[in-house]
């Protein structure tokens, strides 16, 4: 008699896995990419080669050598981290600043947690806001976009238009000459502006986030509420006061909002479980951007805002139930 | 087109056998039939060692409501009365029969004519039911006639039939519904009758077209049965989503189909009806899809009771192999069989070979809360809680998030990309809290 082999069913499973999931999006992200090392240039490339590599080192390390236990680097999700960090980050940024920040990430937001799955916070929003906190200047010193240079020095730096407005505003300057000093439209939807790395185009990255939801690696729930929120927020109070707030367009182009947006609050391990909870999720996430932007001290609060709303994610769970069968 | 809102997943459907007409499976050299058959308590023999039986003779009586007779197979002598090993790999008591020759009791009618009146009363097609063993035929197998014996209080409106088969590779009810169409609908009527219901709905799902044409041809002269397609989505044929598919209601929580006016039946079961009212023959026979990937012959067969499956999967051409998987049923909701020498009973609807290559499991990583088992549950549960509730032994958590609602259609694992054996740990859980449940109803 031959041995059979047993199990429970169900006997066949759909072609998925965690590691095609994380490549998706990996792949999704190419566009993204390729803008910012065109407008970037080599040192976006090195930049982001040098997160990539650190995070998946340092997955590999800790694990081998300090946890003890099989290496999970094959999955593509320490990857993934890294190269979400680097496009959270300008380009200019000290390369050891960068691996500083890869350590953060892989080994504070996310192997202290208990490793993917487990981590309650975004790992490559907290390695972002690490640097933010830690190094503010090298943080914030944008290289505007030149078309492709290998020039690894003599860029020239600038603000973002968000921080243009916000600096602006504060010294009282007026709206409308503010945003003569800012790209037209089409500029910031290709993302021909300063800024992170991988946040500058809009286009590009809703290319990407088409991808996602075609695959079906995310769903729509977060990003309408995320970019609607921040659109329906941003638009009353510039109905309420046009002259003080800006259009709702510009919110949404600039900044990190679409990266945020389509691919940090979409993050599946921080997010919640049910599209109920997903909705209040990204609205929360929307809101709170866009407060921050307006009222805060930062002009830009994607990142804060998201790490916030990761924090209420066990409770949007235990309040939003899926509906039930028959009940 | 219709279909259930909550859940569901698309496995690949792979209906190898669809185009298979039903054979004849060669009477075996002896049958094995077990005593526990159905849902419900075991039969009781009422045959001894050395006894000769006929085909369709009583040769175990149901014992308690839930329960229903069963009957030979074959004709021949019984040899002994003892326990053997069952499908999942359990001791049950099984009567052995060697066969001689087939001689079928007298009082069957074996002649292949139509017959489309019944003349008996709904209280006489009940108890026809009851003698003549028939049981779903779907999987579950639940006593027949229980079903047509609507509690107090509760009016049936509608009769649904269940010609979904939503499981993949499974082609017998298809086929049933192809080739003997017209005796379906008889037994429909008869159903229909017993149940004292106007309208019968027969849902089928829509990648049968053939068997929709025909049956919708033949519906034309049956008055109150309609045919309604169903849009492909797995798992339409548990009889929960099926009702939410045509009627459009829910089954309450805990509750029974009848609490929202409907009863299911399968196409198989309405066949089994016509056969024991109209041609006076006890469910001891039915047809069994014999299919899977490797093996060279996907069939259907018309098997009696009792037949080993290892003969079934010889007369395939199948070369047992080390490390291959035999499910009993499809691929979703079958059982792994711990041995191929075990016995085809009523609720056998098909055979599904894996080979060792694909048979294994992917390796289990953890959860990434991707929440698609929560999409994909077609009763709104939480898979991914249930299971971890269930491994920590968190019963009482687990209860509250309506482990119980479980109809182990096994989406969740299906679709989890983290290959999480989400459904076992699920079935751990229900049994676990359904024992806390009788202890607090016991105090």
């Amino acid at each position: 008699m031959n041995l059979l082999t047993v199990s429970g069913s169900p006997h066949v499973h759909a072609d998925q896995s965690v590691r095609k999931i994380m490549f998706g999006v990996i792949i999704s992200l190419i566009p993204a990419m390729l803008v910012s090392f065109y407008f970037f240039g080599l040192s976006a490339i090195i930049l982001t080669l040098t997160a990539v590599v650190s995070c998946a080192l340092f997955e590999f390390l800790i694990q081998k050598y300090i946890l003890g236990n099989v290496p999970t680097i094959g999955d593509g999700s320490a990857m993934l981290t890294g190269l979400l960090l680097a496009f959270n980050v300008p380009s200019n940024l000290p390369v050891w600043m960068i691996i500083v920040g890869s350590l953060v990430s892989i080994g504070i937001a996310k192997l202290s947690f208990g490793g993917l799955g487990k981590n309650p916070f975004n790992p490559a929003l907290v390695g972002r806001v690490f640097l933010l906190i830690s190094f503010p200047v090298d943080m914030t010193s944008w290289p505007l976009p030149q078309s492709f240079s290998t020039s690894l020095t003599d860029v020239v730096t600038g603000p973002t238009p968000l921080g243009i407005v916000k600096e602006g505003l504060k010294k009282g300057d007026a709206l409308t000459d503010l945003m003569q000093q800012v790209p037209d439209y089409v500029n910031l939807l290709l993302g021909n502006m300063g800024g992170s790395v991988g946040e500058i185009s809009a286009l590009a990255l809703i290319i990407g986030g088409l991808y996602l939801l075609f695959k079906r690696i995310i769903s729509w729930h977060i990003p309408v509420a995320f970019i609607g929120s921040a659109f329906v927020f941003a638009a009353v109070l510039n109905f309420a006061n046009p002259e003080a707030y800006v259009n709702p367009f510009f919110h949404l182009v600039t900044g990190g909002l679409m990266l945020g947006a389509l691919y940090m609050a979409t993050d599946m391990v921080t997010s919640p479980m049910t599209p109920a909870g997903m909705l209040v999720f990204g609205a929360g996430c929307g809101i709170i951007t866009i407060l921050i932007r307006v009222f805060g001290v930062y002009p830009e609060g994607v990142s804060f805002a998201i790490l916030i709303m990761n924090a209420v994610v066990p409770l949007l769970n235990k309040a939003f139930k899926p509906r039930r069968f028959g009940v | 087109m219709k279909t259930f809102k909550i859940g569901g997943v698309h496995p690949e459907e792979n209906k190898l056998s669809a185009g298979k007409p039903i054979e004849v499976f060669p009477i075996p050299q002896k049958v094995f039939i077990p005593l526990s058959q159905s849902l419900g308590a075991p039969s009781k023999p009422v045959v001894k060692k050395g006894d000769v039986v006929k085909v369709g003779q009583l040769v175990a009586q149901g014992e308690g409501f839930i329960s229903s007779n069963i009957h030979s197979s074959v004709s021949g002598t019984v040899t002994k009365i003892e326990d053997y090993p069952g499908a999942a790999g359990y001791r049950s008591p099984a009567i052995f029969i060697d066969v001689e020759g087939d001689e079928w009791d007298e009082s069957i009618d074996r002649a292949t004519d139509l017959k489309r009146e019944c003349l008996l009363s709904p209280e006489e097609i009940v108890a026809r039911l009851k003698d003549f063993g028939i049981v779903g035929l779907g999987g579950a197998t639940f006593p027949s006639h229980v079903k047509l014996m609507v509690p107090a209080g509760k009016k049936p409106e509608y009769l649904i039939i269940n010609g979904v088969e939503c499981e993949p590779y499974l082609t017998s009810d298809h086929r049933l519904m192809l080739e003997h169409g017209e005796e379906l609908m008889v037994g429909i009527s008869i159903l229909m009758k017993g149940l004292g219901v106007t309208k019968a709905l027969v849902g089928i799902e829509n990648n049968k077209p053939d068997a929709l044409s025909h049956l919708s041809k033949l519906a034309a002269s049956f008055p109150g049965i309609e045919i309604h397609p169903l849009k492909v989505k797995y798992p339409q044929g548990g009889e929960k989503q099926l009702i939410k598919a045509l009627v459009n209601r829910e089954v309450p929580s805990g509750k029974l189909p009848i609490e929202v006016g409907c009863v299911v039946n399968n196409v198989g079961t309405a066949f089994a009806v016509y056969e024991a009212v109209q041609k006076n023959k006890p469910l001891f026979e039915r047809v069994v899809t014999v299919t899977g990937k490797s093996i060279p012959k996907p069939a259907n067969y018309m098997v009696r009771v009792g037949t080993l499956v290892s003969a079934l999967l010889e007369h395939s051409g199948v070369n047992p192999e080390e490390g291959m998987k035999v499910i009993g049923g499809g691929p979703m909701m079958g059982k792994a069989l711990t041995n191929i020498d075990v016995p085809v009973v009523k609720g056998t609807s098909g055979i599904l070979v894996m080979p060792a290559s694909a048979s294994k499991r992917m390796a289990e990583v953890s959860c990434i809360r991707c929440s698609r088992c929560t999409t994909v549950c077609p009763m709104g549960l939480e898979p991914f809680q249930l299971c971890t509730e269930s491994e920590r032994g968190f019963y009482e958590l687990a209860e509250k998030d309506r482990i119980l609602d479980c109809i182990e259609c096994g989406s969740c694992h299906y679709t989890c990309p983290s290959g999480r054996h989400l459904l076992d740990h699920i079935r751990v859980g229900k049994a676990a809290v359904a024992k806390m449940i009788r202890a607090r109803a016991a105090k």
